[in-house]
């Protein structure tokens, strides 16, 4: 039960995180929305709720509700480039299908 | 797969979120709303579980109102404020209904859409179905845990924009965004096409409670092409009830189902179709009818009686299906699946008659009673935009041809009725009379060879034509009808670039029946139609034939002799005479052959002068 980051996507929180100048870490999160059913959710974190997880990695923290991390467990967060665009990717092993977007998932 | 951005805490952006969105078959008996969830369409239950929602609303004294099968219940008991099959007179005014008398409603006239004076005062069409979409939009919104975004609501084939306008208000006033009217028979045809990934030609035969609908659609890779659609506006169910109605009081000698009071009409009509509906499942069904008296009488209806009832409107339905194939240019032959709509195709009769014309078994997969709804829900969830990338392209046709007035009052056909729409098509008329510098354009609608059996849509002017010899000016008409089936009409006269535009809705104000006449004359009426266009065409052959006389007269004369002036005269004199007289085809023929032949040495005499002018002091060098 664990969810984690990549050396790119570790990097690129802590950039985020020092520019925003303030913030614990990266929220991971499952929402139930989308046309697949579920979507997730990445914020920043300036306080934690007593029954969160926190996992860290390459020196980043990274906070999941109880109730996500049920969806989330094995994720792999990845920050790639791809063309123009660069942003976060979730290599969720959970996922059977992801929607055309790829913003929500069904499990 | 999209790549995300970090977010502020709680500000992370929902994806596109489901939209609810919702198909409704606003029926004539029944009516019933579906939505698609995780990508099944389902149709939803009332809070009993019942999936068909009577589309019968009750006024109650104070302001009370009842709809669906309460109000269904309390039919008999109180006809004047129960109000059933309202979709009948959708659109319509007074005039427009021929059963109206037979009807327990005080009709009042309002103009443009009958009213009905009801316990709680005067109620409109527009505003009883809306009471059945209220009743349907609060039903989806308790099961689905949120207001409906917009909705797809199904309307017959043949409904003119009177009829779709006022279901749009009914929709509006219920509180509903309409997406889009969708077409019941592409409807069906949505849910078993998409369901099924099928591909052919197939046949949508509709037999509602009120209407009956037929269709002939080609599904061909994902796009769904309507290549004909024909029906009745006024057959369904209902009718069947009648038919055993009425055979109930020739049974038991009661002078036609008018004769009886209302509360008895009613009991008599609802256990004609519970009889209706059992012989569906059992070979017989007994009716029985109880008199304000105590008297009660019975009937029992064998499947075989009930066969030779409906046999007459079995019959109609199958020729009217004949129409439609031969408007698709197809044989029964081309038809690869048979797609039965409408509850009243639960009939062993409809079955068995549907069965036998096609030499195939109808497609029944799908609940005929919810296949309406489940399409229209499929096509409200795309248009919602819940559903990525999967569009579908919808093809319609027109009902009517399209044409332009030509002299001589003649119709000439520009777009042939069912054409699949959008369209555009065009064609060149010229100038009738030398130095004319406007045409009128009168566009029409109908089937029939003269402007006068058909209906006038719109008239508009093109001005400016750069004066010339008749018959040597180009005005390209053009005619086009976009996805949504608003009609717009170009002419340009092709030299100078000048042009006048007009746009007109093709079915404006034309009624199902209307059409369904028009048609029915134009079918009757060929050989009548044939010979006026030929008489028609003669005489504009004549006169153009006099006018250029006239001219050639007016410039050289002094080609001919006095014998030769005087013979051309009096044939151009036989000729206007004839034209006057309307003389019969053969005599004006012969009359303008012969002013032909006698001018044809003068033409001759005209074209040698002509060159020779044109030659004169000219040498052959410069010729060369």
């Amino acid at each position: 039960m664990t969810v984690s980051l990549t050396l790119a996507a570790a990097r690129h929180v802590e950039k985020s995180l020092t520019k925003r100048g303030s913030g614990i870490g990266l929220r991971l999160a499952v929402k139930t929305s989308g046309c697949n059913g579920f979507a997730y959710a990445l914020e920043f974190v300036d306080a934690t709720n007593p029954d969160d997880e926190c996992f860290e990695t390459y020196g980043v923290k990274v906070i999941v509700d109880p109730r996500s991390l049920g969806m989330l467990a094995g994720t792999e967060l990845d920050f790639v480039r791809e063309g123009l665009n660069e942003g976060f990717k979730f290599n969720n092993p959970n996922a059977k299908a992801n929607c055309g977007c790829g913003e929500s998932f069904a499990v | 797969m999209a790549l995300l951005q970090i977010a502020e805490p709680g500000q992370s952006a929902a994806p596109h979120q489901h939209r609810l969105a919702a198909g409704i078959d606003l029926g004539t008996t029944n009516s019933l709303i579906a939505t698609v969830q995780s990508a099944v369409a389902r149709a939803l239950p009332d809070e009993d579980g019942a999936l068909l929602l009577p589309s019968v609303v009750r006024y109650l004294p104070g302001n009370g109102i009842v709809v669906g099968r309460e109000a269904q219940e309390s039919q008999a008991e109180d006809p004047e404020n129960t109000i059933v099959s309202v979709k009948r007179f959708m659109g319509r005014s007074l005039s427009d209904l021929k059963s109206a008398a037979g009807l327990p409603y005080r009709f009042t006239d309002a103009p443009g859409m009958v009213g009905i004076t009801t316990i709680s005062g005067e109620r409109s069409p527009v505003q009883v179905s809306a009471e059945i979409l209220t009743a349907l939009r609060e039903r989806a919104e308790v099961s689905l845990g949120g207001p409906l975004a917009g909705v797809v609501i199904t309307v017959p084939a043949y409904f003119d924009d009177a009829q779709r306008q006022a279901t749009k208000d009914a929709a509006r006033l219920a509180g509903l965004t309409v997406l889009r009217l969708l077409n019941e028979p592409t409807a069906a045809a949505i849910a078993y096409g998409l369901d099924k990934a099928a591909e052919g030609t197939f046949a949508i035969y509709d037999l509602g409670g009120g209407t009956f609908d037929i269709s002939i659609l080609s599904l061909t890779k994902g796009v769904f092409e309507v290549l004909a659609t024909g029906g009745d506006s006024a057959l369904g169910g209902d009718d069947f009830d009648h038919a055993i109605a009425e055979w109930f009081c020739t049974l038991h000698g009661i002078d036609g189902l008018a004769a009886l009071p209302p509360t008895s009409q009613r009991s008599l009509l609802a256990a004609s179709r519970s009889a209706k509906e059992a012989l569906s499942q059992h070979e017989t069904a007994v009716l029985s009818l109880c008199h304000a008296d105590g008297n009660a009488q019975q009937a029992i209806l064998s499947r075989a009686q009930f066969a030779e009832l409906g046999a007459a409107l079995i019959a109609r339905t199958l020729s009217a299906t004949k129409r439609a194939l031969r408007d698709a240019k197809l044989t029964i032959a081309d038809i690869t699946g048979v797609v039965l709509v409408g509850g009243s195709t639960r009939m062993p009769i409809a079955r068995n008659a549907v069965r036998n014309f096609f030499g195939r078994d109808p497609l029944v997969d799908i609940d005929p009673d919810q296949v309406v709804a489940l399409g229209a829900a499929l096509q409200a969830n795309v248009l919602a935009g819940n559903s990525g990338g999967d569009e579908w392209l919808l093809l319609d046709v027109c009902p009517l041809s399209l044409g332009v007035e030509t002299m001589g009052g003649l119709v000439e056909k520009i777009i042939p009725r069912n054409s699949t729409l959008p369209i555009a098509r065009a064609q060149e008329f010229t100038t009738f009379k030398d130095g004319q510098t406007a045409m009128s354009l009168h566009v029409v609608q109908g089937e029939r060879e003269t402007v006068a059996n058909c209906r006038s849509l719109a008239r508009f002017e093109l001005r400016g034509i750069p004066p010339a010899v008749a018959g040597s000016v180009h005005i390209r008409v053009s005619f086009q009808i976009d996805a949504d089936g608003l009609l717009s009409v170009t002419a340009r006269e092709q030299m100078s670039g000048i042009e006048a535009h007009i746009e007109v809705k093709p079915t404006y104000g034309l009624a199902d029946t209307q059409i369904s006449t028009m048609l029915a004359d134009a079918i009757g009426s060929t050989k009548e139609d044939m010979l006026l266009r030929s008489l028609r065409e003669a005489q504009v052959d004549a006169r153009r034939m006099l006018d250029a006389t006239e001219t050639a007269m007016g410039e050289d004369a002094a080609l001919l002799s006095a014998t030769e002036i005087s013979a051309i005269r009096q044939a151009m004199f036989k000729v206007g005479d004839m034209l006057e007289t309307e003389s019969p085809l053969e005599e004006l023929r012969a009359a303008t052959v012969a002013l032909g032949s006698v001018t044809d040495e003068f033409a001759a005499r005209r074209m040698n002068a002509s060159i020779s002018k044109a030659l004169a002091g000219k040498t052959m060098d410069s010729l060369a």
